[in-house]
């Protein structure tokens, strides 16, 4: 087993005995919601600034240029400058604009976000929300976000904004339909929708090497409908900046665009765990079967190491996708989804529901 | 606007693209109706940078007025400047040195390479891809470098006089295009590599934006534009001047009339240019850079055409002379006008992204267009 790993489950727990011992056990459960939420608010937060700061320099190099590199050691500070100026600019509200509306698609956009971070552990023991349904609530909360979408680009009084939100809507709806059957098919092979459970299956293996070939094509099938779910490049229509100049968020500034640039970074993160928990094991460092001593010495590198790594490997591979490739045109996206990955996810997972019945993984 | 077009329907989208938005390559104005992301009509607006060049050259002298055309096409400035040049010694019945039309061959080669290089990452970043952009500039930087070693400028050249070159060429310039055709050959390989074999772009640009040969003449589209759709229209070719009837080139003709034929002749231009230098580098005549020419230039009475061919296609000066040392009238024929002139044709039908796709596959240049 994993028990000699190095783990911040012992922080966690401490923490929850403490309280429990401090406290009654309505207080103490009420203190245990306040540290979730401000956790969760400082993450999306930090999380933010790495991945624009990490975007930038990816871009950066890919194009044969420095990136920022002035601000702070190495421009690690460029991101926190930008902030600070995104914070102090004016707010504007288009005239005719829908008000409420207008203010509030963004905070529901970031509020989906930071609902999703519950269910997702970032190393061992180290989960806001073990939820028996994990994989569901994140699929379902997920689809959410699209409605602020919808909202921000109808909201605007522009036409750009509305040709986006449009787009978007058909994109992100029908893309979730072949990440679901992807997630499915993982479900399928672990028999569990609890997250723990389907990081734990994989203690001798992740799923990606398991699986046999449908897990390797779900996982494609995956970060593709994922990329194009968050909007990313080769699938970024809703903002296609040569088209619509930045779609259903052109009318926004200052700290509700950021809201949105924030949301979709987190966004990023998310999806990029969720392929990790299900195809590259989570926390579960790299396990081989019955290799005792490999699994031993693996164990020693912390979990939550190994849980960032391969999030971070996959947050790599998305940027590279938008640094390289040109954008789809609208019918081409929903030809790829409807005509091509759709139908092949579906009998991806016939096939895997195969594999599972007659036990054909290992 | 809807009794004007005529097909627009209760529930179609009108919407404006530009005069700031970053396809449109400049101040162009183009006013869209949608029927969803369908487009039904484009009606391009101009006249956001009208600076009556044409009018301001009639007031200026035959040595002055090639400056101002460098501000017209400004990415391909040499070639303007030449074709004045050209149209004035017509008319002054001058024989310019063999060095000079060598030097001037190469830099218009130059140019054009220039020319197509940004063009070909502006037309990536149309579809979307931002990377080639970046790599485009770092090749072209090259060049301007050349350039500006040898004529003091980078973008607005004006370093063709009639009677020659203004001066001679640097001595490092035989050296640095030299080093520069190594480095393109394996450069335009990779550019290859990036854009033309990628799926996604091949998609965006194979069968957006048709143009028959039929109509590619009769809107008088010229340059890549009308090579494309199969039309011969090569003034190099077919009204060789200078020494182009003896270097050895071929004129780039593709079939498919849509916008990856316009994209394929273009990336098959840079080479063909490149070859057309490495011809000629190695065998620039000695001798005197320019004619003797009179301080003050003089035309006859009488009417003198001359044209070239830009990086955007033919591109024509007609002056009209009375004898003064101003033209009485110039008129100057921009290949983007009656390239841009198609787009209706083209894009109707098509969807709103490959709107921006056929855009920058026409290669706009919109002080070309709006004199």
């Amino acid at each position: 087993m994993t028990d000699n790993m190095i783990s911040l489950e012992s922080i966690t727990n401490s923490i929850h005995t403490w309280l429990n011992q401090t406290f009654n056990p309505t207080l103490a459960i009420a203190f245990e919601f306040v540290i979730a939420g401000i956790s969760v608010i400082t993450f999306f937060a930090v999380l933010g600034l790495i991945l624009v700061l990490m975007e930038r320099k990816v871009s950066a190099y890919m194009q044969i240029r420095l990136g920022p590199n002035r601000v702070g050691p190495g421009g690690t500070l460029q991101t926190v400058a930008d902030t600070l100026k995104l914070a102090v600019k004016e707010g504007l509200t288009p005239n005719g604009a829908d008000k409420f509306l207008f203010n509030l698609a963004p905070f529901v956009v970031m509020i989906v976000a930071m609902l999703i971070l519950a269910p997702i552990p970032f190393a061992r023991g180290f989960q806001i929300w073990d939820i028996n349904i994990g994989v569901l609530y994140v699929t379902a909360v997920s689809s959410v976000s699209v409605i602020g979408i919808l909202m921000a680009g109808w909201a605007s009084n522009n036409k750009y904004s509305l040709l986006g939100a449009m787009r978007s809507g058909a994109q992100i709806v029908s893309y979730e339909l072949s990440a679901g059957l992807s997630i499915i098919s993982i479900v399928v092979l672990t028999g569990s929708l609890r997250i723990s459970d389907i990081v734990a299956s994989q203690e001798n293996g992740w799923w990606l090497f398991k699986g046999h070939i449908p897990a390797i094509i779900a996982f494609v099938i995956f970060i593709i409908a994922v990329t194009a779910e968050t909007n990313r490049a080769p699938f970024d229509l809703a903002e296609a900046e040569s088209e619509l100049t930045a779609g259903f968020h052109t009318e926004y500034s200052g700290m509700k665009f950021a809201l949105f640039f924030l949301a979709e970074y987190v966004n990023i993160f998310i999806v990029c765990s969720i392929g990790a928990i299900l195809f590259l094991g989570g926390w579960m460092p790299l396990h081989i079967g019955n290799w005792r001593g490999f699994n031993h010495i693996m164990d020693y590198i912390p979990s939550s190491a190994w849980f960032l790594a391969k999030v971070f490997f996959l947050i790599f591979v998305i940027m590279w996708f938008r640094w390289t490739f040109p954008r789809l045109r609208i019918d081409q996206l929903l030809n790829l989804e409807w005509k091509y990955l759709l139908p092949i996810s579906m009998f991806n997972v016939l096939l895997i529901t195969l594999i599972a019945i007659m036990g054909w993984y290992f | 606007m809807f009794e004007e077009t005529g097909t627009t329907a209760e529930g179609d989208l009108v919407i404006n693209v530009g005069p700031q938005h970053p396809s449109t390559h400049g101040v162009l104005h183009l006013v869209i109706t949608l029927r969803g992301e369908t487009i039904i009509n484009v009606e391009p607006h101009l006249g956001y940078i009208h600076r009556s060049i044409e009018k301001m050259c009639e007031s200026l002298s035959y040595r002055q007025f090639i400056y101002v055309t460098s501000r017209m096409d400004y990415l391909s400035s040499h070639i303007n400047n030449h074709a004045c040049a050209l149209c004035v010694e017509k008319g002054l019945q001058v024989e310019i040195p063999e060095r000079a039309k060598v030097i001037r061959v190469l830099m218009d080669e130059l140019t054009r390479m220039a020319s197509h290089q940004l063009w070909w990452g502006a037309m990536a970043m149309d579809v979307g891809a931002l990377t080639p952009f970046f790599h485009a500039f770092r090749e072209r930087e090259v060049i301007n470098e050349i350039m500006e070693e040898t004529c003091g400028a980078r973008l607005t050249m004006n370093y063709m006089v009639p009677g020659g070159v203004m001066y001679d060429l640097h001595p490092n310039f035989q050296q640095k295009v030299k080093d520069f055709i190594i480095l393109f050959k394996s450069k335009i390989d990779e550019y290859d590599e990036m854009v033309t074999g990628n799926v996604i772009f091949q998609n965006r640009m194979k069968g957006v934006g048709y143009i028959s040969k039929a109509d590619a003449v009769s809107y008088g589209c010229t340059g890549p534009t009308a090579r494309a759709s199969n039309v011969s229209c090569d003034i190099r070719k077919l009204f060789p001047y200078e020494i182009y009837d003896k270097v050895n080139f071929d004129e780039v003709t593709a079939t498919g009339g849509d916008c990856f034929a316009r994209y394929l002749v273009r990336v098959q231009e840079m080479r063909m240019s490149l070859s057309i230098i490495e011809q000629l580098i190695d065998n620039i005549p000695e001798g005197d850079f320019q004619a003797k020419t009179k301080a003050v230039l003089k035309l006859p009475k009488g009417e003198f055409y001359a044209s070239v061919e830009t990086a955007r296609g033919e591109f024509g000066v007609y002056i009209i002379s009375e004898g003064g040392m101003t033209p009485y009238r110039i008129k100057f024929r921009s290949p983007g006008f009656s390239n841009l002139s198609a787009l209706n044709h083209m894009a109707k039908g098509h969807k709103i992204g490959d709107l921006v796709a056929i855009m920058g596959s026409l290669d706009l240049v919109i002080p070309d267009i709006d004199r």
